[in-house]
């Protein structure tokens, strides 16, 4: 394998997985040794305010997928209003594609650990619910250890290092539904309901967990704000770009020589990326690609060069999401594809809304008999027309994600479709062969 | 197939008794409700799945109605209501995988095991179940037993994964620690701490996992400096009330 270019090389910057590299990152004294809990001693002497405005002047946008200003969503809490503030921080992880934030909290749990009190001495909250994926058991014994260690040193309880700040950690396990990523059905998952997206408004701000102001973050969010903290707002805007500053992990996987994390400024290219990760599997050329995991409209080889940003992503007609990039070749099947995420989608619907309990059922019927070489012409229409009808009208944006595939790879990819229906591809799916099907 | 409604009288053991207090007293007064979803994980370790009893229990922990606890039950995938095998061996069938392999991972697993997803062997051994994304694509394909990760599989490796458990042995994970049955990991997830020897420590990733890293410390590439001593600024003064 060639080395990548001194260019491409230039866009790795190891903030957040800059400790992963040290095997005893994840103990505490390893943690301590590089530089860990000093960020919460500078946040302690200073206001709460001053730390909210520090993450705010930082440009720090949530990493688990909507880019909201961090800053803001901490600010929107009321202050003095009498009532306990919440800090749940989302570690469901599980959109198709997404695998950055088990590693992060396997390397460097102390990390999301620090930021939850950085954090919850910011929003006044003296109570913290870390909601991790029920099938995530081995990060969840790191995180654990990591709760159970900062207490006993005391950066967690009662009187933090002096401070008179007070805050608990309990860490949640989760039980199997890719919807308590949405985060108002977390809320009532943590709450001991089935996990549905509740109506907005009122926002998690003012009626979050039970019933009071809640902030709810990515763990990529909160494990980045112990570095905005140590290094400051302009130092985290010297990596990315303007609208979307500092560093964020790329979660690269598929027909690529070496799939992994990779750590850059915002705004990196996939060509860039491709380098880095030793190009493409020998014999597959680049087709398709996601962005930011399966909810988000697939991209081309027309898109190498596009910057990963929220703002670039959004104008190209995609969305940034998780940094989640699936890469596909010329080898792999768009329409097989997005029927497999179509199930996914079908599966983890909560059942809640019609558009998208209802669409994505019957999408996956479409798909079927396409893929079975019985589909129609007019059946791409139905798709786009389910779609029209899922799209902006589902409660959450689970519905929305499940049509990102489906009108994308319509868009670029219309002739595999036609190749389906009119018995130039041969069909790939018979009853027996329907693994995933419900 | 076993229903919610059609199961036997069964008492939990007074030690589950303790860990269903230990675990609602972790949630705030008034609030108790919020240790519904790790309650059910605690029957599942007694039974291995949540049955009407179990459903029961939970109710009656938490001053609930059975159909409350119910509908709870139901909603999740980690729930089974079914009884399950030793060890639950979910293969990702989801996009990436699939394509990298999983399906055929499956179809191979669900060949040498007789049986389907959600199904169960014979002698109680082993429960196939395919999944959705399992958050590890960089490692795909992937199979989990008992939740812990076996990664890059094939249809081979993955076949006799499964040979190897039916021979009585503990293949070591690829992450995580070694193997434990579903009900002890039913604990785990029920909030109790593993205290096994080396669980935590136990090791962390593969390769994939360190690429970026290592090859910024490789080339010598770091993020720019910073000086970590720069107290944080106070915010301008905000307007006074009007």
């Amino acid at each position: 394998m060639t080395a990548p270019s001194p260019a491409a090389l230039a866009a790795l910057t190891p903030v957040l997985t800059k400790r992963w590299s040290t095997p005893d990152a994840w103990n505490i004294d390893g943690y301590e040794r590089l530089e860990g809990y000093l960020a919460l001693r500078k946040a302690l002497k200073a206001n709460p305010d001053d730390v909210i405005a520090l993450v705010k002047d930082s440009g720090l946008r949530g990493r688990g997928g909507a880019g909201f200003p961090t800053g803001m969503k901490w600010a929107f809490i009321p202050q003095n209003d009498g009532k306990p503030h919440y800090l749940v921080v989302n570690a469901d992880e599980g959109e198709p594609g997404t695998c950055k934030d088990l590693p992060a909290m396997m390397n460097d749990p102390h990390a999301l650990i620090e930021g939850v009190v950085i954090t919850c001495y910011a929003i006044r909250a003296n109570r913290a619910f870390i909601y991790i994926r029920g099938e995530a058991v081995h990060a969840a014994r790191r995180v654990q250890a990591a709760i159970d260690q900062a207490y006993a040193k005391g950066y967690l309880g009662r009187d933090i290092l002096g401070s008179g700040f007070d805050l608990e950690v309990v860490l949640h396990r989760g039980a199997g539904a890719y919807i308590c990523g949405e985060e108002t059905a977390l809320l009532d998952s943590l709450e001991g309901f089935r996990g549905q997206p509740r109506l907005r408004p009122p926002f998690p701000a003012t009626h979050g967990l039970y019933a009071c102001p809640t902030v709810v973050n990515n763990v990529g969010t909160i494990s980045s704000v112990p570095h905005i903290v140590l290094g400051g707002a302009a130092w985290w805007k010297q990596m990315g770009t303007e609208k979307s500053s500092g560093p964020i992990i790329y979660s690269l996987s598929g027909r690529i020589v070496n799939p992994g994390q990779y750590e850059c400024g915002m705004g990196t290219t996939l060509r860039t990326l491709l380098e880095l990760a030793g190009g493409m599997v020998p014999g597959h050329n680049l087709k398709f690609w996601t962005p930011g995991g399966s909810s988000t409209p697939l991209l081309t080889a027309d898109h190498l060069d596009l910057p990963l940003d929220f703002d670039s992503v959004a104008a190209a007609g995609s969305i940034l999401g998780t940094t989640a990039v699936q890469v596909f070749s010329d080898q792999d099947d768009v329409v097989y594809a997005t029927y497999k995420w179509l199930e996914f989608y079908h599966h983890e619907s909560c059942g809640k809304c019609t558009p998208c309990r209802e669409g994505n059922y019957w999408m996956v019927k479409i798909y079927e008999r396409i893929l079975s070489g019985k589909g129609t012409v007019e059946d791409l229409d139905t798709l786009l027309d389910t779609c029209d009808n899922v799209l902006g009208r589902s409660f959450c944006a689970l519905g929305d994600g499940a049509t990102s595939p489906v009108t994308s790879s319509l868009q670029y990819f219309k002739q595999d479709y036609v190749d389906y229906i009119e018995g130039r591809t041969p069909p790939r799916l018979h009853a027996d062969e329907l693994v995933g099907a419900h | 197939m076993d229903s919610l409604e059609a199961g036997r009288p069964f008492e939990f053991s007074d030690e589950t008794r303790q860990r269903a207090r230990e675990i609602i007293a972790k949630y705030p007064a008034g609030r108790e409700r919020s240790a519904l979803l790790p309650l059910l994980h605690l029957v599942q370790a007694e039974q291995g799945r949540v049955t009407p009893a179990g459903v029961a229990f939970c109710a009656e922990q938490l001053g609930l109605t059975k159909a409350e606890v119910g509908a709870v039950a139901t909603f999740y995938t980690m729930y089974k209501r079914r009884p399950t095998g030793e060890y639950l061996v979910s293969v990702c069938t989801n996009t990436l995988c699939d394509m990298m392999g999983g399906g055929e991972v499956y179809r191979r697993l669900s060949a040498d095991l007789g049986v389907g997803h959600d199904e169960t062997t014979d002698d109680g051994l082993i429960t196939l179940e395919h999944a959705e994304c399992l958050a590890a694509c960089d490692y795909a394909p992937v199979v989990t037993v008992n939740y812990e990760f076996y990664d890059n599989q094939s249809a081979e490796s993955a076949s006799d994964l499964i040979a190897s458990l039916r021979a009585g042995q503990r293949p070591v994970p690829t992450r995580g620690a070694g193997l434990c049955t579903l009900k002890e990991m039913a604990l785990q997830l029920a909030g109790l701490t593993d205290d096994r020897d080396g669980a935590v420590a136990a090791v962390a990733q593969g390769p994939q996992t360190l690429r970026g890293t290592l090859l910024a410390e490789e080339h010598g590439i770091a993020a720019p400096s910073y000086d970590a001593d720069a107290p944080i600024p106070a915010a301008p003064a905000k307007e006074g009330p009007k």
